[in-house]
């Protein structure tokens, strides 16, 4: 038998590659397209879960593909921070493919659906376990394609002006990352990133290595949405259906945080005195700018948006001050926020199939005819906005509690008055679409009832009942967040796995 | 284009010979230059032109399946093949596999995945555009 470390290293990222395939071979049988979703989405929940259950014991775990030995192979990589991601993606990967089953917009769009969803997830998959630059680059490629697909299924004149927009910003992005592996290799002679953390403090020419750094900061940045390099993001995903944005909502952007993460714990740690406190200034501007931007809107998507921006810079927070704890508050605060933000697009979704539209103006009343569907709004929005006992309020705690520590308060000052604003939106969606009187001479749609109210519902109250658990039963949470914060300013575990020797 | 009637007799058998060097170039890819990549190319080449002379309901009953389900099928083969390593002796994903002595193995199953998606994929482009 192959060790157990191949297995579970190659199955995140082959599961879903089986159900692309198999999902693009079965075009014009959506019943066996479904089945295979379903069972592909349960299966990798399956091996995620023991993934991160052998991670969190034993530490970090590497597989060379083809047996090529590191650093010329491909190598893929779980630590705790990677394998919790993988897991959440797999959640994510089921709880979009069941809210698209009840989402009449998406409906004769599903034979490209399930294959470019199933890409989708490949990617990112692909991209958190990716133990070397170019690798990180051909996921992000898989990723960029499937969701341009994704993004044009059901578009019209403005979905594909959106999604022109995406694939030029995005391509921008993709070619600064190259040219910034090129130089890299150019430096070092090696794309591993365990290698890389070994050999770039050797490099002759650290001028040099600074550049690098800088243009995968850039690079990084703009997948993540962070401001100035935003723009991209509330150009585009307004125009998607309800289960695209949760997706796109939940993964995309976390995979350049992750990213960034990964870069300035493992290759350039502390080394380059002007990267905390850039990423700091990046972090306060794209928390205000985005939570201003939502403020200025009032249609439910591109509000949701922007907020996709903000909470962004609250990650930045953690990889600005690189303290474990700061650490720690980034990874609490990507695993809560990929949930939340899911969980917000989806019940958008149901708020435009109860209530006809995505656009405040035309909405009201809603509470009066569907109050469940007000209190499964009411858990994802106040837990972005960071109110206890949810889980945006212990993300929240350990980032700025890190700030104070650290002494960054004019950060933390900046995090606390971005979460009133969050109240703010969240509140102004709340008011319009829930509590005022509908607006008059619209006939309502029909209730949301019966098979439709079970999928679209199911999904979002499976991912509220998450948020409650981190939010009342904080203490493994916070523990795993903690431990994984460690691991990653530890390094040695994880260039051990890699490369062989002891930590 | 469709009334030519040199292009029309002539489309079945540029499509076959293409086929035959696709195949060449797909195994030639083993030890020289060649493989799934190019040879997938040089194979929807050939459909294309078959497609530009008789119209592509043609080229499509042809394939039989949709373009997409080729891909699907090749994508399919190429992820299998890394699993003998990991189901029967304990390597990791993706590591060659022969059979027993002879220079057939994974690899070829692999490169013959990269051909289908190829022609599937570049196929899954042109053909719409030459929809009447």
């Amino acid at each position: 038998m192959a060790r157990l470390a191949d297995w579970l290293l190659a199955l995140p990222i082959l599961l879903p590659l089986l159900a692309c395939a198999g999902g693009a071979a079965l075009r014009g049988r959506p019943g066996a397209q479904r089945m295979l979703t379903a069972a592909a989405s349960a299966a990798m929940l399956l091996s995620a879960a023991l993934l991160l259950g052998v991670v969190d014991r034993g530490g970090p775990i590497a597989s060379q593909m083809g047996d090529w030995a590191p650093p010329f192979g491909i190598t893929l990589v779980a630590d705790r921070l990677a394998a919790a991601l993988v897991l959440i993606t797999a959640v994510m990967y089921a709880a979009c493919a069941l809210a698209a089953r009840g989402d009449a917009a998406l409906g004769e769009a599903e034979p490209l659906w399930h294959p470019l969803l199933a890409a989708l997830v490949t990617g990112v998959a692909g991209a958190f376990l990716a133990g070397d630059l170019f690798n990180l680059y051909v996921w992000f490629e898989v990723m960029l394609i499937a969701s341009f697909g994704l993004l044009v299924l059901k578009a019209g004149a403005a979905g594909r002006d959106a999604a022109v927009k995406y694939a030029v910003l995005n391509l921008v992005a993709t070619s600064v990352f190259l040219i910034a592996i090129g130089l890299t290799y150019g430096l070092a002679g090696t794309l591993n990133l365990a290698d890389l953390a070994r050999r770039l403090p050797e490099a002759p020419n650290q001028g040099a290595v600074g550049a690098v750094a800088f243009l995968l900061l850039a690079a990084f940045a703009a997948k993540a949405a962070v401001f100035p390099l935003f723009f991209w993001l509330p150009a585009s995903y307004h125009t998607a259906p309800a289960p695209v944005g949760a997706i796109f909502a939940a993964l995309l952007t976390k995979v350049g945080v992750y990213a960034l993460i990964r870069l300035f714990t493992l290759v350039f740690p502390g080394e380059l005195p002007w990267v905390g406190p850039l990423i700091g200034l990046a972090a306060a501007l794209t928390m205000v700018v985005g939570v201003l931007g939502a403020a200025a809107h009032w249609e439910i998507r591109r509000i949701l948006s922007f907020h996709i921006i903000s909470q962004i810079g609250y990650m930045l927070v953690g990889i600005a001050i690189a303290t474990p704890l700061a650490l720690a508050g980034a990874v609490l605060y990507m695993l809560h926020h990929i949930v939340v933000k899911a969980n917000l697009f989806l019940v958008a979704g149901a708020i435009r199939r109860a209530g006809g539209s995505f656009s405040l103006a035309a909405l009201g009343g809603l509470w009066r005819r569907d109050p469940w569907l007000g209190l499964l709004f009411a858990v994802p929005a106040l837990s972005l906005a960071g109110l206890p006992p949810l889980s945006g309020f212990w993300a929240k705690l350990l980032v700025i509690r890190s700030g104070l520590e650290a002494e960054w308060y004019w950060l933390a000052a900046v995090a606390l008055a971005t979460g009133i604003l969050t109240l703010y939106s969240m509140l102004k969606i709340w008011l319009e679409a829930f509590w005022k009187a509908p607006p008059e001479g619209q006939a309502a749609p029909p209730p949301l009832l019966g098979a439709e109210r079970a999928w679209l519902l199911a999904p979002v109250a499976a991912l509220a009942l998450i948020t409650l658990a981190i939010g009342l039963w904080t203490e493994p949470f916070a523990a795993f967040a903690l431990a994984a914060g460690e691991e990653l300013l530890g390094r040695e575990a994880y260039i051990a796995a890699v490369l062989g020797g002891t930590p | 284009m469709k009334e030519s009637l040199i292009l029309q007799s002539s489309a079945r058998y540029v499509l076959w010979t293409s086929l035959a060097v696709s195949l060449f170039i797909l195994l030639r890819g083993h030890n020289e230059p060649g493989g799934g990549f190019i040879g997938g190319l040089v194979g929807a080449l050939g459909f294309v032109f078959h497609a530009l002379a008789l119209g592509q309901g043609a080229t499509r009953r042809l394939l039989r399946l949709d373009p997409l389900a080729w891909a699907g099928l090749g994508l399919l083969a190429a992820a299998l093949a890394g699993l003998p390593a990991l189901l029967h002796h304990g390597e990791p994903f993706l590591t060659q596999q022969w059979l027993a002595g002879t220079p057939i193995g994974t690899a070829l199953l692999f490169d013959l995945g990269v051909y289908l998606v190829v022609v599937g994929f570049a196929l899954a482009f042109v053909l719409p555009f030459l929809e009447e």
